[in-house]
Parts: structure tokens; C-alpha cells; sequence
């Protein structure tokens, strides 16, 4: 009997084998076009870019935009803004699907519950344009409820998205009302998995509702609020940018402009495309790092990865 | 296990207080719909004198007739739709074959092609070598980049070769024997019983395309390519600051502010027309995706 060769081992099981080939490439060859290759560009960060040379003919400068972004102020403001909204985030945002999907768990009216759910979901398919000119009319000062109710109680406008100190609350504020009630949606999962013998139990020794969710729910959802928790933080560096782009203007850059704004209005509205991109780097890299580590520690909590 | 009659008294309160605690939620969330729908239908003035509060004062439907006369506001419209209904195709026709091609046991190298898929959602290059790479590929401006650079995502990648991942061998196999090669396999055996699975995809998809808005603020220059979103957001940063519009609605019964609503609520119209049909494959999708590897 012959001897085959690895070469003609290939070329049987391509042969047999060629239409999953054929299936995967077209996803194969986008991905290189278009993620890939601009990792390949991320090298002008290390360059003195012009569009009229290219990546590839435009003369290294090793670190100086690097060494110009940590000497820039705004560069530096717009880290510690990340931080600080992805913070407000994590405190303000994180516990509130958990509230809900307890609360939700908690109702008895089966039409009641499905049409307060129906109604809290929504506001996460709407495009964040439109979540943008909701806020602007809601606090616009002249037109906008919020004045029109703190002019019931004689205080005067205030043009809220001019305010430095307002921006956060309103951003962050937006966020939960946005995404809230659709977040709950994992939580509410979770509950719905635990064993139900535990509240048997629970009921015969004499429980009320209020104990049985501290004493069994709630430690039962534990492994899902961890896992999400893990998520969140390793997303930190990630703000949601395109709100902010809508929201924000120079008068509250103080507060909001982040990394990604800080990236779009530098390279995209100055055309200083290289700094910008080191700018873009350096994001990427934390949000890498940090998404690594969560990946880690929840590996190490729950024994499945994130992915 | 719960049985409103058993409840002892502290757990009738607790589950009162808890269903009016939802029901204050609720209506927050609807509130700002119902107050952007009244400002919509309210005239210029009564809205800048901050009157409207619940309902429309002065009704009016100046602000729709103000809109809809707008050729570019059409324009955009159906460029959502083309963007919407384009891009979601777009995705399934990579989607589907790739995650079949990844869910393949025989397939060489399964381990290196899965990972280097998954790569990218760790790392990204970011806005600027994204826009870049664009530009060399001259597919800015262009309605068809729009489509074509934003069909795949990892995600939905992962979430439907999981999916496949998880059909039993058996159902396969008896096509198979009828002599099926994977292309028919794919086609009669894996799209039929991963229904639930691509309805979430495509439900995602077209979400993602119909509120896509800042690569195609970005990337498109001409009017007649913008889809309704970057139409929406022109309207709401230049309105107030335009003079010859500021002229005309002195004498109208509409102000920037009641234009901007009535766009507001034309751009809504159908996310409500799609979200129950939305909502039956959501929850499921979510929970898809939770289940990774």
C-alpha cells in the first residue's frame, strides 16, 4: 500500500472538504480588509502621518506623539473623565437591573408585570440621536419640563447641558433610563433558574418574601451578578461616545469629553490623524489589559469564560 | 410558590409597595415619549413658553407639515431603509456561511480561525486607522462601504456557531446519507432548525442599521446618502442656529423645538410598528448570547 504524503493528505481533504473552505472565506478575507488591515494602521501612531505619503512611506518618530499626549492636558482630562463616567457608571448603573429584576420577580400580576417589562425595554432600541434630542428638549431651557417643573417651585432656568457640573448626572442618568430595564432581562433569567424547592422550604419554615430574597435569590443570582460585574469592568474604558458627541459642546468639555471624543474631535475634525490614532492606542490597549483580566478572574470564579 | 393568599401581611405590603416602585419606573420611562409626542403637536409658542406638559397645547400639525414637504427629510428616510434592509442581507449572507464553516468539527485550523475572530472583540484598532483604511479603499461616501463594512461583527459570529455547535450530529446525518454536500446541509438542515438563532441576528442587525448613526455621520458627505439618524442630528445642531429659519417661524406655528420632536417621533414610528414582533425573539437572543462557549 502507498505511503501518503502530507501533501496529498491536503489535497484529499480539501477536495472533500472544500465548501466549508469556500463558506468561510468571504468572513476570513473582511475581517482582514476591514479590522485587521487597520491594526496594521495603528502603526501611524508611531509615525509622522500624511495622507498624501501613506502608512507605509511616512517617516517613523518613535514616541513623540506619545510623549505630546501625556503632556496634554485635555489628553490627561479625558482619561480621568473615562474613568470617572465609566465610575458613576458602575455604581449608579450596575445595581439598578439587579433592583429591577428583583422587583420584576417580586409582582404577582402576570399582565402588569409583562406590560411594565414591555414598556422598560423599549428605550434601548432607540437610536441614540433620539435619545439626544429627547434630552435636549427635556432640558432645554425655555421649551423643557425639567424647567417648566423647577418653575413651579419659583427656581429659575437653568440651561442645564451649558453646565459643566450637570453633564455627568444627565449622562449617566440617560444611561440608567436607557438600559436599566433591558439589563434586568439577564438578572431576571438568572432568577428564574434557581430551584424552586429552596422557596418551598423556605416557605414551610416560616419566611417571608423579603427574607427569601436576601437569603435565596439574591445569593443564588450571586455567579450572574459577578460575571456582569466583571463585564462592566473590563468594558471601562468603553463610553458609550456617540451620546456624548450629541450631548456634549465647549462649554461641559471640562466634564465630558472622553478619550473617544477626544480621538474624533483631534483626528477626525483636525485631521491630526496620527496623534489622534496614538490617542486611540493607548485606549485600546487598557480596554485590552483590562478586558484580559476580567476574562481571568471570571474564569477563575465561574469556570466558564466570557467567551 | 407564590400564592397571594398565603402571603402573611408584611408580604402583601412588600408586594404592593414593589408594584407601585414598577409602576413609577414605568412611567418614567414612557414620560419623556409622551411629553416629545405632545411637544410635537404643540404650536412654536406654547412650547417656548414651557406650557406643554402632558398634552399638546394649542394643537397644531405645522411641525409635520413643516417636515414632511422636506425632500431631504424623505431622502433620508429611505436611505434608512435601503441602509437597513441592504446591510442586514449583507450580514447573513457572511454570518450564516462563516458560522457554519467555524461550527465544523472537520474544519482545519479551527482553533487559530476561531480566535482570530474572537481577537477582534478585545481589540480594536479604534476610529482613526478605521477611517483610514477607508479612505484607501475609496469607499468613503459611499452607500455600498456603509453596508459592506459594518456586516460582520464577532459576536453574532460566535453566538450563531454556537448555535450549530449545539445541533445534534443525527439530524445532519440522514441528510448526509441522502447524499446532501454542505451547502444543502446548511440550507435544509441547519437554517431550519436554527430559526430562533438567526431571527435574533437579524433582529440585532437591524436594530444596529437602523440607529447607526456616527460612522455614517462620518463617512458620508452627500445629502443624498445620509440616512435618517445623521438627518436628524443635522436638524438638531442647525435649527436653532439658523437664522433664516429663526425668520420664518416668527409667523409659523412651529419652532425648532417642535420640529425637532415631530422628527423624533416620524424616526420612532417604526421601531413601534417592529417591536412586539421584536420583542418574542429578544429575550431569547440575550440568553443565546449568554451562553458562550
Amino acid at each position: 500500500m502507498e505511503k501518503e504524503t502530507r501533501l496529498q493528505r491536503i489535497i484529499f481533504h480539501l477536495r472533500r472538504e472544500w465548501q466549508i473552505y469556500a463558506m468561510l472565506l468571504p468572513t476570513i478575507i473582511w475581517f482582514i480588509v476591514f479590522l485587521y488591515k487597520p491594526m496594521y494602521g495603528l502603526q501611524i501612531a508611531f509615525k509622522d502621518y500624511s495622507i498624501f505619503r501613506g502608512v507605509a512611506a511616512s517617516p517613523w518618530v518613535g514616541l513623540e506623539h506619545f510623549e505630546h499626549l501625556f503632556s496634554n492636558d485635555q489628553f490627561i482630562r479625558a482619561v480621568w473623565n473615562t474613568i470617572k463616567i465609566s465610575a458613576l457608571n458602575l455604581v449608579f448603573g450596575f445595581p439598578a437591573p439587579i433592583i429591577l429584576a428583583l422587583m420584576f420577580n417580586e409582582i404577582l400580576h402576570a399582565t402588569y408585570k409583562k406590560t411594565a417589562q414591555t414598556i422598560v425595554y423599549l428605550p434601548h432600541f432607540i437610536s441614540s440621536v433620539i435619545i439626544a434630542g429627547i434630552v435636549i428638549t427635556a432640558f432645554s431651557p425655555s421649551v423643557g419640563i425639567v424647567n417648566t417643573v423647577l418653575g413651579w417651585f419659583g427656581i429659575d432656568s437653568i440651561y442645564f447641558l451649558t453646565k459643566p457640573e450637570w453633564f455627568r448626572p444627565i449622562f449617566v442618568g440617560t444611561g440608567i433610563w436607557q438600559e436599566a430595564g433591558f439589563g434586568s432581562i439577564v438578572f431576571l433569567a438568572a432568577i428564574a433558574g434557581v430551584n424552586p424547592s429552596l422557596y418551598e422550604s423556605a416557605v414551610v419554615d416560616g419566611a417571608n418574601r423579603w427574607q427569601m430574597m436576601w437569603r435565596i435569590t439574591i445569593p443564588s443570582i450571586l455567579p450572574t451578578i459577578l460575571i456582569m460585574l466583571i463585564i462592566r469592568i473590563g468594558n471601562i474604558m468603553e463610553v458609550s461616545f456617540e451620546l456624548i458627541i450629541l450631548l456634549y459642546q465647549p462649554a461641559t468639555y471640562e466634564t465630558a469629553d472622553v478619550v473617544n471624543t477626544f480621538v474624533y474631535r483631534q483626528g477626525l475634525q483636525s485631521g491630526r490623524y496620527d496623534f489622534a490614532a496614538a490617542a486611540g492606542l493607548f485606549n485600546a490597549v487598557v480596554a485590552f489589559v483590562l478586558v484580559m483580566v476580567a476574562n481571568t478572574l471570571s474564569r477563575r470564579y465561574s469556570r466558564t469564560s466570557l467567551w | 410558590m407564590m400564592n397571594w393568599n398565603l402571603y402573611s401581611r408584611g408580604d402583601k405590603f412588600f408586594a404592593i409597595v414593589v408594584s407601585i416602585l414598577i409602576g413609577m419606573f414605568t412611567v418614567a420611562t414612557l414620560y419623556p415619549f409622551i411629553y416629545i409626542a405632545a411637544v410635537s403637536f404643540s404650536s412654536g409658542f406654547a412650547a417656548q413658553a414651557g406650557k406643554v406638559v402632558l398634552t399638546p397645547i394649542d394643537s397644531t400639525i405645522e411641525a409635520y407639515k413643516y417636515i414632511l414637504v422636506q425632500p431631504d427629510f424623505w431622502i433620508s428616510y429611505r436611505n434608512t431603509f435601503i441602509y437597513t434592509i441592504g446591510g442586514t442581507v449583507m450580514s447573513l449572507l457572511f454570518i450564516i456561511p462563516g458560522a457554519y464553516a467555524l461550527s465544523r468539527p472537520q474544519l482545519f485550523g479551527r482553533r487559530f480561525f476561531n480566535l482570530f475572530i474572537a481577537f477582534t472583540m478585545w481589540f480594536n484598532a479604534g476610529i482613526i486607522p478605521f477611517y483610514l483604511n477607508m479612505r484607501d479603499l475609496s469607499l468613503l461616501d459611499s452607500m455600498f462601504g456603509i453596508i459592506l463594512a459594518f456586516a460582520v461583527n464577532a459576536f453574532n459570529i460566535i453566538l450563531l456557531r454556537n448555535f450549530f455547535e449545539a445541533i445534534p450530529q443525527s439530524f445532519e446525518e440522514a441528510a448526509r446519507m441522502d447524499g446532501a454536500n454542505d451547502f444543502q446541509v446548511l440550507w435544509k438542515v441547519f437554517i431550519p432548525l436554527s430559526k430562533p438563532a438567526i431571527a435574533t441576528i437579524t433582529l440585532f442587525c437591524i436594530v444596529a442599521r437602523w440607529n447607526g448613526f456616527f460612522w455614517a455621520m462620518v463617512l458620508l458627505q452627500s445629502q443624498e446618502k445620509i440616512p435618517l439618524q445623521v438627518f436628524l442630528r443635522h436638524t438638531l445642531s442647525n435649527l436653532s442656529d439658523d437664522d433664516e429659519f429663526a425668520i420664518t417661524q416668527l409667523e409659523a406655528a412651529y419652532s425648532a423645538e417642535t420640529v425637532t420632536a415631530a422628527i423624533i417621533v416620524c424616526s420612532i414610528i417604526p421601531v413601534l410598528l417592529v417591536y412586539p414582533w421584536i420583542q418574542k425573539y429578544f429575550e431569547k437572543g440575550i440568553l443565546l448570547g449568554g451562553v458562550k462557549e
